[in-house]
């Protein structure tokens, strides 16, 4: 029977991923999709605390429901952002445009 | 059984995951993502979430990974633009860090259990995660949020066709 | 069947007029032809000025409501009352920039607007999920008006930063919640307070991690160092009027969920957090400071500036009493002021394309433009926190706060940064009233709107400055009941 603990593990090495994803990664699209597996990994503990915690209340199963939409919406926007370097600049590589110094 | 399950997705998800952040090609990364989810989506109905888990197929697999390949597909993103993709330097560094929170993220979730959260362990009941309890939580506890979600996504919709629609050439 | 419980509007009735100010901009600027900017920036000013009466009006109402998910007491509406004002001087700085820049669009306005809704919720959220939704409806719109200028490859580039940077801390910030839920089964932050009495943060594995993956996320968004390596390059590719309103109203709603979320729902636990804010008001101060002394470029040197005042804001969390949080309001109220006006001048000492932003380019700049020079000066004393300016009496208030909380080395740390401040806000000044006069043809035109904001920048900076008793006796009606 798997416990709430292997769910929590899974969750942490997948998000884990994800961080190391963003900070390797050198394209934008990604960086993005290394966020999205940050926001699941998010969205793996919201349900399983929701099954083992609380599960009458379902707080943490409808939190995920905005998670998702919430990660729809940053993904149109991140996209979309991407969409408007590649056309102006040709650029979709992050390394290429930290043209501005401290 | 569901042991077995439960590993079987796990492996699969981690797998997948690695591959997302490793594969060159964005494509590849992307169905990658797509495969992720569906493990995921795997694990929410081995939970008994059985609505998070078609919302997880039908929206994240269906429709915003379908977004990211269209994008993906739009740009036509060649090897030379995509540059080389990953540097050593930020490969160590993203590997220590993520190592660190991995550890860090495991020892707290190993010290809950061990401390002793008696919390931990409630008996599952029989409607868990039906669509009517979900529904009535989104409309009556969660209204606000509900349909302030409705003001995030006109604002994503506005400012995604603000930011890529055509405006004449571009000066540097 | 579900029972629908009884919905109190008047909690969300400030941001019920925004946002139906954001939906009219957008109806009129499809519908509309010609010229149409004055139109679309009185519709705002309208939204902007419905919302503070609202607000105002509510003052001691103590609203709650959506199943005690937001509440409106004073605290929150002090906070929107602010993004009201900001919002405000943002519009009459950006009219005069939009039409230089040729960068004029309707959903520019609806941008503002609607990101002051998402502040507005987060002042008031009393409760986890809607104050991450309100934190994501601020900051979406946030990335596009950072990429706004979308010609131009240095906003393009900021646009991509700040969102990179605001999905990475909204991701932390998710994961953090998750763990919270998790060990307290709860989101909403008078339950939390509730069920963390009796625990000990250490004794909660998961709620330290939750807590401090909060706090991170938070500390992106309201970029504490070392989380602000985004907020330079993101403040020099904004258009300036928006790089403003960035450096005033998401600051301020950062601080506003930050201290509800310390200050009530997680008081219990804030004895054990104290070390870490102070660790962090320290690095963030010294940081912002001693990097704006490099800067030769105004907007990036406002930049690192915008960081150290938020580090002075941090020593009065770290606090954790009334006095700190009366402190942080005065002083967000003084640095709005004296912030715009600042970026008012830059705006109007600059030219078509974002040029003459260098702080060398300003030498000698009182005697061609007197008046200029002036309010230039004004707000850098003020930034710089001498008397009789907003700034002097904020800081004062903030300093004093933690010399009776006990942080006497906190204090001192912090008037050593306002020394340290001092040097760099002083050289602007002496740079425009000693050097000898820069070559340039530089031109400068009085624009009505850019001067209103100017002038409505210098009032507020004199008179908090020198009567500060109604905004101290505002500030102290806007704890009342928080505490």
């Amino acid at each position: 029977m798997a416990t709430l603990e292997h769910y929590l593990i899974l969750s942490a090495i997948l998000f884990c991923i994800g961080v190391f994803g963003l900070l390797s990664r050198r394209n934008a699209v990604g960086i993005l999709m290394s966020i999205e597996l940050m926001f699941n990994s998010a969205n793996i503990n919201f349900v399983a605390f929701s099954k083992f915690i609380n599960p009458d209340i379902l707080t943490g199963q409808i939190f995920s429901v905005f998670v998702i939409a919430i990660a729809a919406a940053e993904a149109a926007v991140g996209l979309a952002i991407v969409v408007l370097l590649y056309r102006n600049f040709d650029i979709v590589n992050i390394d290429k445009i930290n043209f501005m110094k401290w | 059984m569901y042991m077995a399950i439960f590993i079987l997705f796990a492996i699969m998800s981690i797998a997948g995951a690695i591959m997302v952040i490793t594969l060159k090609s964005p494509v590849s990364s992307a169905i990658a993502l797509i495969f992720v989810l569906c493990c995921i989506a795997g694990l929410f109905a081995l939970m008994g979430a059985l609505f998070m888990a078609a919302l997880q197929v039908i929206v994240y697999a269906g429709a915003i990974m379908v977004l990211f390949l269209f994008i993906i597909m739009l740009l036509n993103l060649k090897d030379e633009i995509l540059g080389e993709d990953e540097k050593k330097v930020t490969r160590v560094f993203g590997s220590i860090l993520g190592i660190a929170f991995l550890l860090e993220i495991g020892f707290f979730v190993r010290r809950a259990l061990t401390v002793g959260s008696e919390s931990l362990m409630y008996p599952v009941p029989e409607q868990f995660a039906s669509i009517e309890v979900i529904s009535t939580g989104l409309f009556t506890k969660f209204l606000f949020a509900f349909e302030i979600t409705s003001v995030l996504l006109l604002v994503a919709i506005i400012g995604a066709i603000m930011l890529s629609k055509g405006e004449g050439k571009t000066e540097y | 069947m579900i029972e629908i419980p009884f919905i109190n509007l008047a909690v969300i009735y400030p941001e019920i007029a925004i946002f139906t100010a954001s939906v009219i901009v957008l109806l009129v600027d499809l519908f509309m032809k010609g010229e149409k900017q004055g139109t679309l920036s009185t519709i705002t000013m309208l939204g902007f000025a419905a919302a503070a009466i609202i607000a105002s009006r509510q003052w001691f109402h103590f609203e709650t409501g959506f199943s005690d998910a937001l509440i409106a007491d004073n605290f929150a509406l002090v906070f929107k009352l602010l993004f009201c004002a900001a919002g405000v001087l943002t519009l009459f700085l950006s009219v005069h920039y939009l039409n230089r820049e040729k960068i004029f669009r309707g959903e520019y306005f609806f941008l503002i607007l609607s990101s002051t809704v998402g502040m507005m919720i987060l002042a008031s959220a009393n409760e986890l999920i809607t104050a991450f939704l309100g934190l994501e409806v601020m900051s979406v719109p946030l990335y596009l008006l950072a990429g706004y200028d979308k010609k131009k490859l240095l906003s393009n580039e900021a646009a991509l930063k700040y969102f990179l940077m605001g999905a990475f801390a909204s991701g932390i910030l998710i994961y953090g919640i998750a763990f919270v839920y998790g060990n307290l089964g709860t989101t909403n932050f008078d339950e939390i307070y509730r069920a963390l009495q009796g625990k000990t943060l250490y004794g909660e594995p998961l709620l330290l991690l939750g807590l401090g993956l909060i706090l991170i996320g938070f500390s992106f968004k309201t970029a504490f160092v070392p989380f602000h390596s985004w907020v330079p390059d993101v403040y020099v590719g904004t258009p300036t009027p928006a790089t403003a309103f960035f450096s005033i109203a998401p600051k301020a709603a950062g601080f506003a969920i930050l201290f509800r979320l310390l200050f009530k729902a997680f008081a219990p636990m804030m004895p054990d957090i104290t070390g870490i804010l102070w660790v962090l008001a320290v690095l963030t101060m010294f940081a912002g400071n001693l990097i704006a002394i490099a800067q030769r470029n105004i907007k990036r040197m406002l930049a690192y500036s915008s960081i150290a005042h938020a580090g002075y804001i941090l020593i009065a969390l770290t606090t954790g009493t009334a006095d700190g949080a009366k402190a942080a309001i005065l002083y967000l109220l003084a640095y709005t002021a004296m912030n715009v006006g600042a970026f008012g001048i830059v705006i109007l000492l600059g030219r078509e394309g974002e040029k003459d932003l260098s702080i060398a380019g300003y030498s000698g700049l009182s005697r061609r433009h007197p008046i200029a020079a002036a309010a230039m000066a004004l707000f850098m004393f003020s930034l710089a926190g001498i008397p009789p300016t907003a700034g002097f009496i904020g800081k004062f208030y903030i300093f004093r706060g933690a010399v009776s909380a006990g942080f006497i080395w906190l204090a001192i740390l912090g008037v050593v940064n306002s020394l340290i401040s001092v040097y760099y806000y002083l050289r602007v000044i002496v740079i425009m009233y000693m050097k000898p006069e820069a070559e340039s043809d530089r031109v400068i035109t009085y624009p009505l709107s850019l001067m209103v904001a100017i002038i409505l920048a210098a009032w507020g900076t004199v008179q908090i400055g020198i009567f500060p008793n109604s905004w101290l006796n505002l500030v102290r009606d806007s704890v009342s009941g928080f505490f």
